[in-house]
């Protein structure tokens, strides 16, 4: 441990800080303007050229607005709630790795830059006690405000936030449990090992009989991502991930139309502000992840032949936020498309829909797994 | 949440006009309790210090220890109570166990505005009361007034005024629909409402002056013919809004969440809206075909061809399929009266009641002492009193006017169906969820300038 690997860490946690933050300005605007796309409108259009610095305005100005605390607020817990919501946030893209990383030799020897915050054995547990350390949050600016509305949304998040919670760990289980197959090393709960084992194609390791072989060269062409065989399970995770970042159809915590702002109701300036970059980082968090467990990460084609050493070092980052921002289109789509759901139909969608049939697929790819790995039990 | 054992618990004490009343209506009336000094309960005293809720409906301790409850004021201030609707409501949880509906913020005193005004200045001061549906609001009184009067109009005039009442109920179901979607979360629904509501209000623009607020519908006839090229407009509306209709149907109809969220929600029955003197698409809503333009036909609208639309369940989800369907018979009543228009005046040849045309007042001193007469003083109306009621998107729309002779009214009154319709609201909302509560109000369609003027 030198003077350059210090440095290279900490390059390394401040790119995983700086990603998100700079995906987060472009995703704000981007869902604005896609927003006014899908409802006839035209959008932001002032600050910048397409309005695409609408974002910085819009965070200068909360920066610099007065911040009111209301009289009856317990004020400890109502000045850390922002906080606690924007560290777990940015904490989750730590463990998500954005790219393959490259050698340099410098300083005397050859040293790694890996693309990832933090190459975490336990990734997955990781991102998951993140996330649920985030409700906190939620619960208690809703009760430290001492109004009605944000109690209310912060009563709602703590109940949607433990029941979708369950319903994404279940999906997330079968996941790991496919990857496990897939290398001769056992399971992993890394998130740079699960891309890993999602590079290459399908023929790599699926073996047909004979009379199908020329099926194995359409197999040739197809990435090996896991959304092929997990597809149920990008299904529930999406559905919790929507709920869990509470956007719309769940996004009952801030339902504005019933309970004005939900649990920041009371919260302006920064404050606000630090809830509304949260509630992004999370969006971009979840989309991240989604890409990792089921679109391969970083992995894309490289053109390594035809393109200069720099860009094929970065192209991998290009493709991991071309997928990210694809899994975003998709919960701007949403939004601009869904009516909200009840309380009572959020409960019902999670703990009797949502929640068994992640438990009968994570049966299904254990039967599956078991019988790839051990042979089926009467042979 | 509405299963129908809660419901029956909460069941209200109705009394039906024509039976006999109950000794609790007797004792409770306005009329019949006014000493709430002597008879205060601790109940009571809440209610009027604002710690409780309070109206006629009886409380299951049971199912609400006191000690359980919240109160939440929604509004004046709150982003889906259509203005400044303020409904006080208490909550056990998310549940909604009472709630009442505070009115008057909106409160300018316009009845008794209207007294200060000429019977040609009325319509201005009414069109202002239902700012969504403001064409409905000019025609009942200008009815009213004609009635009053004992004058026959040209057939033009009336087929101006139904084409532009007809086109006013499809922009204000428009609305409805708009903010309808919105309170359940879909924003889109919103913007796409307004769009369409856009072409409409161009069209009355181009023929009024104004988007709202016309002042277009007057005693004895209209204030000024169709536009040129009025047909090509009428056209392009029903070119452009069916196709939008389908649309908004696949976004709300097929859509799981929206039947979810407005199925059995806001439930009031038959018996429960006649009680309640509720009207419009929330009594056909809940089964009747009761509609005062099959019933009480006004400005010839007998012939022409339409179907009123009824409900069975009296549910939201109801109440918006029965306001798709009256945007379809208005936009068919819309076609049929463009085509058969009839040529003519647009207004009474009455000179003591509609002004002579510009042309004559260089010509004739008679028609010079008219106008200026027409517009200084007004013209008289005979001594009497009149109610004419007509069918405005929201229910049944009247005007009460008494006249002593002169060229102001003496009282003037409107029966408007936001007020009426707002009291149903304790009813619907009962032992409902708080998500429910927004889209129950955005079913009914208040307008509050109607409720309170």
């Amino acid at each position: 441990m030198d003077f350059w690997d210090v440095l290279f860490v900490a390059a390394r946690v401040v790119l995983a800080f700086v990603i998100p933050l700079v995906a987060v300005i472009f995703l704000v605007w981007g869902e604005r303007k896609i927003n006014a796309d899908m409802t006839n409108r035209i959008g932001p259009n002032r600050a910048g050229p397409w309005g695409i610095l609408q974002t910085v305005a819009d965070g200068l100005k909360l920066f610099f607005k007065e911040q009111v605390t209301p009289r009856k607020v317990e004020f400890l817990l109502y000045a850390a709630a922002p906080i606690l919501a924007l560290i777990p946030a940015f904490m989750t893209f730590l463990v998500i790795p954005w790219g393959e990383g490259f050698t340099w030799e410098i300083g005397g020897k050859v040293r790694e830059f890996a693309f990832v915050g933090a190459d975490l054995n336990i990734g997955v547990l990781f991102f998951l006690a993140m996330s649920s350390v985030a409700v906190y949050a939620i619960v208690l600016a809703g009760w430290s405000s001492g109004s009605k509305y944000p109690l209310l949304g912060g009563i709602r998040g703590t109940a949607q936030a433990i029941s979708y919670e369950a319903a994404m760990g279940l999906a997330i289980v079968a996941v790991i449990l496919f990857a496990s197959t897939t290398s001769t090393d056992g399971g992993t709960l890394s998130f740079v090992e699960l891309v890993e084992r999602q590079r290459g194609t399908w023929d790599e390791v699926v073996s047909l009989p004979g009379g199908l072989s020329w099926f194995e060269n359409v197999l040739g062409l197809i990435p090996r991502w896991n959304i092929l065989p997990q597809f149920i399970a990008f299904v529930i995770f999406m559905i919790a991930a929507v709920a869990e970042t509470n956007r719309a159809p769940f996004d009952l915590v801030e339902a504005e139309q019933e309970l004005v702002g939900g649990f920041h109701t009371e919260y302006s300036g920064f404050r606000f502000a630090m809830f509304f970059l949260a509630e992004y980082t999370n969006m971009f968090n979840m989309s991240a992840i989604a890409v990792v467990l089921f679109f391969g990460g970083w992995d894309g084609p490289t053109f390594d032949q035809w393109l200069p050493g720099i860009i094929v070092t970065f192209l991998p980052l290009f493709w991991f936020l071309l997928k990210t921002a694809a899994v975003l289109f998709v919960y701007i789509w949403i939004r601009a498309t869904w009516p909200r759901l009840r309380y009572d139909q959020l409960m019902n969608l999670g703990w009797k829909r949502l929640i068994p049939a992640a438990l009968v697929w994570l049966i299904a790819s254990t039967v599956v797994v078991s019988v790839r790995q051990f042979g089926w039990p009467w042979a | 949440m509405t299963d129908q054992k809660n419901r029956d618990k909460h069941k209200v004490d109705l009394w039906l006009t024509g039976t006999e009343e109950p000794s609790w209506l007797v004792e409770g009336t306005d009329e019949g309790a006014q000493k709430m000094a002597l008879h205060e309960t601790e109940r009571r005293r809440a209610d009027q210090e604002g710690l409780s809720v309070g109206d006629d409906r009886v409380l299951d301790e049971e199912i609400a220890p006191d000690d359980e409850l919240m109160i939440v004021n929604m509004g004046p201030q709150h982003p889906s109570t259509h203005g400044v609707l303020r409904v006080h409501i208490e909550l056990e949880g998310e549940i909604i166990r009472r709630s009442k509906p505070i009115i008057g913020y909106l409160h300018t005193g316009m009845e008794k505005t209207g007294e200060d005004l000429t019977w040609l200045q009325g319509p201005t001061n009414v069109t202002r009361m239902d700012y969504l549906a403001p064409f409905h609001n000019e025609l009942v009184f200008s009815l009213a007034v004609e009635k009053l009067l004992g004058i026959d109009l040209p057939p033009r005039a009336e087929a101006i005024r139904l084409l532009m009442t007809e086109l006013n109920r499809v922009s204000s179901h428009l609305v409805a629909l708009a903010t309808n979607g919105m309170d359940i979360g879909a924003l889109s629904m919103m913007l796409y409402g307004f769009r369409d509501r856009e072409r409409i209000l161009a069209f009355f623009e181009k023929t009024t002056g104004l988007r709202m607020n016309h002042n277009y519908i007057r005693p004895g006839g209209v204030a000024a013919d169709l536009p040129p090229g009025w047909q090509e407009d009428i056209e392009f509306i029903l070119d452009k809004i069916p196709p939008r209709m389908y649309e908004y149907e696949d976004l709300l109809k097929a859509n799981p969440i929206w039947l979810g969220r407005t199925r059995d929600v806001g439930v009031i029955t038959l018996e429960e809206c006649l009680a309640l003197s509720v009207t419009g698409p929330t009594l056909r809503a809940a089964g009747s075909d009761w509609d005062l333009r099959k019933v009480f036909p006004y400005s010839g609208i007998e012939n022409f061809q339409f179907e009123v639309p009824v409900g069975e369940h009296g549910d939201v989800y109801d109440r918006y399929r029965i306001r798709v369907e009256e945007i379809w018979q208005s936009l068919s009543l819309v076609r049929q009266i463009a085509e058969s228009m009839p040529d003519g005046d647009y207004k009474t040849d009455d000179r003591k009641v509609a002004p002579p045309p510009r042309a004559r007042i260089d010509e004739s001193m008679e028609a010079l002492i008219h106008h200026f007469k027409i517009y200084t003083e007004g013209f008289q109306v005979p001594e009497g009193e009149a109610y004419v009621a007509i069918e405005s998107p929201r229910g049944e729309l009247g005007a009460y006017v008494v006249s002593d002779g002169g060229a102001k009214p003496l009282r003037m009154h409107m029966r408007t169906p936001s007020f009426a319709n707002l009291q149903a609201l304790p009813v619907m909302m009962a032992d409902s969820l708080i998500a429910d509560t927004v889209a129950t109000i955005a079913s009914l369609d208040p307008v509050l300038g109607d409720v309170d003027r």
